[in-house]
This record gives structure tokens, C-alpha cells and sequence, in this order.
């Protein structure tokens, strides 16, 4: 690899820089509201190399009995994945991700995701979080699942 | 109740922990397959796509988001497997597949755990192996009956290391159409309602109330013997046991006299946990409501609302209230 294969990012773009004494059990993170489009799902799909009909053609959906297409698992892992590290930053380290699987996400939805830190400790030379998260849209919890994340003991970049 | 699966369930029970594959990935893990999740999912973290900033962290290069790693192996559009990979022979049969057979034709994913133990990096060739780790006995659940298993997913890298571990639990069932009415399923409308809260018990005491409601009034019984207002409706005056009453309409503002925040069982219709607050009105009567505009954990005794008449659906329409703030 030689030079900046993908240059998409702003240069200036402040990331969050979170440390593991900076958070407390109870804690709350930023809300983040995912508009379910047509096009999130499809391109999620296609991302994640999903070809099930069901998460990108409507009428074959529909023919197997759901209501449209609707976002397949790989994509709420990751979307569940980018929730954590938006809020750490990018010297947060997923450890796991466990996700119990709710309603769909149907195309045309709302999904709000929460969370909470439920537990933080320390073990082998690592910082723990652990993080309940909620991911809930028009009927009901889509996922719901805890997500566990190593930060920094302190600032690194100092 | 019987169990008629008993050759079925020894079958099945000879896959647990047999192991399939590898199946391989068809790219070594790769800057823009990273780069279109990436994009796809929104994610702007530079730990998966900003060189620089990549090279200069702790890990020294740029990672693929944890989460990806189930797409690394999928087969992608062709449904083929990658070259390299082993299939399943004959002798490997899918438990998935004898639980359709038998008429367990329906799926649902209900758990997917995935845990990493090493961060998979652009040029690592991934590869996974399947086994079953286990399966449940007969289950009654809300869908219907069947069976739930767990797989268990294995990645390796090209150096045979373990970096991710995923355990995919699903639910193999049959409804209770497909077990006694095959070929009637999907005659009904195939839009799932939203969940709606219960409906209010209606009779011709509290009638006005509701009604009152609809109207976007929140009405108090008042005796008309001796003036006492009462909450909720009753035939008779607790204070005079007269008969005779009317209404009076509230103004809608109130306090906190006591509260829950109920956590279990959370229903899809209301936030979760959902406060309640036993309102006490400025008239003097109290009624039980639903809190709104306001996390429940900052919910107290004492502390202003004001009745918001929300219509929730099509036929119920609620006093709902909301903190004052001043």
C-alpha cells in the first residue's frame, strides 16, 4: 500500500478521543436516528455481499410475506458497531457485539439507537466498557444486545 | 404433549459439532470492499479508511470494521463458494435442511454474538468454518413450534489464527397454519399493524370520559348534589351517594403525586422504561397517565404537567402528560 488509498476524509474532522476513566456506569450515549431508506438497505446489502432477494427486491418480499424489503443482519451489526465508535472514537476497540433480534427494518422506518453503559472493568492490561443498546423503530425493538469496547487508559495522542 | 420427532431429533442431534468447510473468501480482505461498507454503513471512522491516521495508531495500519466479518466469507452474488472452499458432502447433512423436510419450513434469526479476538487487516485471507453447536428441545413459542439452533462460526486468518468467533441463533418453526392448514398462509393482508396500547375498558359510566377525549377535553365527574368533583367515573357520589352528576372540563394542569418507571415488560407501544405518574390536578382529582416529553429517570414528585390530549391511533385517544417548564 502507498499513499492515501482513499481520500475521503476531511482532514480537519475532529474525532471523539474517549478515555476509559471519562466514563461512568449509567451513562448515556448520543442518540443516533437511522433513517431506513430503500437505498441504505440495498447498499448495506450489496456491501455486506447479501444477495437475498428480501433485502433488495419489493416484490419478491412482499411474494414471501413481508411488508417490504427490510435490512439484513450484517448491516445492523454494523451499524450497532459504527454507534459505539462514533461515540469512543477511533482509538475505541470493538470487542463483541451480541445482538438479540427484534421486528424488521422495513424500508420507509425510523430506527432510534440508545445506550447505556451497564459495566466497566479492567482485565489482562485492558480497558473494558460494556454497553446495553437499544436499536428501536415504528413496531417495536429491532435489536437489542449488549457491545463491548476497549478504550485507552489515557489520552495516547499526548 | 407427545413427541412424534423422536428419529427426527437423533438425526439431528448426530450434526452437533461436526465441522464444514473452510469456505474462503473470494478477495483477501481488501481497502475498497472496507471503503463501501464503510460508505454503505456511514461509519466515518479512519481506523478503517484513513491510511494516515491508520499507520500512525497503535495497530499501525488500516483495520476492517470488526463487524464486517461475516461479508469477508460470504459468497456474494453468484452463490457460489470461493475457490479453495470445502462444501458439505453427503455425509454432512444440514440440520436446517432435515428441519424443512419435516416441515419446519419457516426461519427466524434471533441471535447473532459475535466476538473478535484479533483485528483482521487488509491483506489477510479469512476463512470460516461451521459447526452446530447446539440444538434446543421442541419449543412452543408465539410463531409456532419448532426448533432453535445455534451455529458457531469460526474465522481464520491465512495463519490458521482464530480472530473472530460468531455464535448465529435461529428458530426453525412451523406456524400453526403450516401444521394444520397448509397452503393458507399469506390470504391475509401481509402489512404488519404498529403496536398499539390497550383499548380502555368501555361502559356507560366512564363512556363520557372517553368521549370527552376525542373531543380534546379532559372531563371530571361532578355530583351535582353537592359539587364534589370524583375520579375515576362511578354511578354515586362516595360523598353524598347521590346520583345525579355532570361534568366539568379540567384545565389540564396538574403535579406528580407518585410515579413508576416500568421496565418489565417492556411492550413495543410504549418507550421503554415507561413512566407513569399518578397526576395529581389542580381541581383535586388524580388519574393515572402516561408521561411524556421527559427521560424517565428525571421524573419527580411534585413537579408541574400538563395534559397533552395525543390521539395514538385511529381509535384511542389518551391524556398524556408533559413536564412544564418555566
Amino acid at each position: 500500500m502507498s499513499g492515501l488509498v482513499i481520500d475521503n476524509q476531511d482532514k480537519t474532522q475532529q474525532f471523539n478521543d474517549l478515555r476509559f476513566d471519562q466514563v461512568d456506569v449509567g451513562q448515556k450515549l448520543p442518540v443516533q436516528e437511522i433513517d431506513v431508506t430503500t437505498r441504505l438497505i440495498v447498499s448495506t446489502a450489496m456491501a455486506s455481499r447479501d444477495y437475498q432477494n428480501v433485502h433488495h427486491d419489493r416484490d419478491q418480499a412482499q411474494a414471501l410475506g413481508s411488508q417490504d424489503i427490510f435490512m439484513n443482519i450484517l448491516t445492523t451489526n454494523g451499524l450497532v458497531g459504527r454507534f459505539i465508535t462514533d461515540w469512543t472514537g477511533p482509538k475505541g476497540r470493538l470487542k463483541s457485539v451480541k445482538i438479540k433480534l427484534g421486528v424488521p427494518n422495513y424500508a420507509g422506518d425510523v430506527m432510534k439507537l440508545v445506550g447505556k453503559v451497564q459495566d466497566k472493568w479492567e482485565v489482562s492490561g485492558e480497558n473494558l466498557v460494556e454497553v446495553a443498546v437499544t436499536g428501536k423503530n415504528s413496531m417495536g425493538n429491532h435489536v437489542t444486545g449488549t457491545v463491548v469496547v476497549a478504550l485507552p487508559a489515557v489520552d495516547q495522542g499526548e | 404433549m407427545e413427541n412424534n420427532n423422536k428419529e427426527l431429533e437423533a438425526r439431528m442431534a448426530a450434526t452437533i459439532g461436526v465441522e464444514v468447510g473452510p469456505q474462503r473468501s473470494w478477495d483477501p480482505v481488501n481497502l475498497p470492499m472496507i471503503c463501501h461498507w464503510c460508505q454503505a454503513m456511514g461509519d466515518d471512522n479512519p481506523m478503517y479508511t484513513n491510511l494516515e491516521y491508520a499507520e500512525q495508531s497503535d495497530q499501525g495500519s488500516i483495520i476492517a470494521p470488526p463487524t464486517m466479518i461475516q461479508a469477508l466469507t460470504m459468497k456474494g452474488v453468484t452463490e457460489t463458494p470461493a475457490p479453495g472452499s470445502v462444501s458439505r458432502t453427503e455425509e454432512q447433512p444440514y440440520v436446517l435442511d432435515m428441519l424443512d423436510e419435516a416441515g419446519y419450513v419457516s426461519v427466524v434469526a434471533v441471535n447473532c454474538d459475535q466476538e473478535y479476538f484479533s483485528h483482521v487487516k487488509p491483506g489477510d485471507d479469512i476463512s470460516h468454518i461451521m459447526t452446530i453447536e447446539s440444538i434446543s428441545e421442541l419449543k412452543h413459542t408465539a410463531l409456532g413450534e419448532g426448533y432453535f439452533v445455534t451455529e458457531l462460526w469460526t474465522f481464520i486468518n491465512q495463519d490458521n489464527e482464530k480472530v473472530a468467533e460468531m455464535r448465529f441463533r435461529l428458530l426453525k418453526f412451523k406456524t400453526p397454519q403450516q401444521a394444520q392448514r397448509p397452503g393458507s398462509a399469506g390470504s391475509q393482508s401481509n402489512k404488519p399493524k404498529a403496536p398499539q396500547r390497550p383499548r380502555p375498558g368501555l361502559n356507560r359510566d366512564n363512556a363520557f370520559f372517553w368521549k370527552g377525549l376525542k373531543q380534546g377535553k379532559l372531563l371530571i365527574q361532578r355530583c351535582t348534589s353537592c359539587q364534589t368533583l370524583r375520579h375515576p367515573p362511578s354511578p354515586m357520589c362516595p360523598s353524598c351517594q347521590s346520583l345525579d352528576k355532570d361534568v366539568v372540563e379540567a384545565s389540564g394542569k396538574g403535579v406528580v403525586h407518585s410515579f413508576v418507571n416500568l421496565h418489565h415488560p417492556a411492550l413495543p407501544a410504549f418507550d421503554d422504561p415507561n413512566p407513569i405518574a399518578l397526576v395529581e390536578l389542580e381541581e383535586g382529582t388524580r388519574l393515572v397517565a402516561g408521561l411524556i416529553n421527559i427521560e424517565p429517570e428525571d421524573v419527580r414528585i411534585g413537579m408541574p404537567v400538563k395534559a397533552e390530549i395525543t390521539q395514538c391511533d385511529d381509535e384511542l385517544t389518551l391524556a398524556l402528560f408533559s413536564p412544564v417548564t418555566e
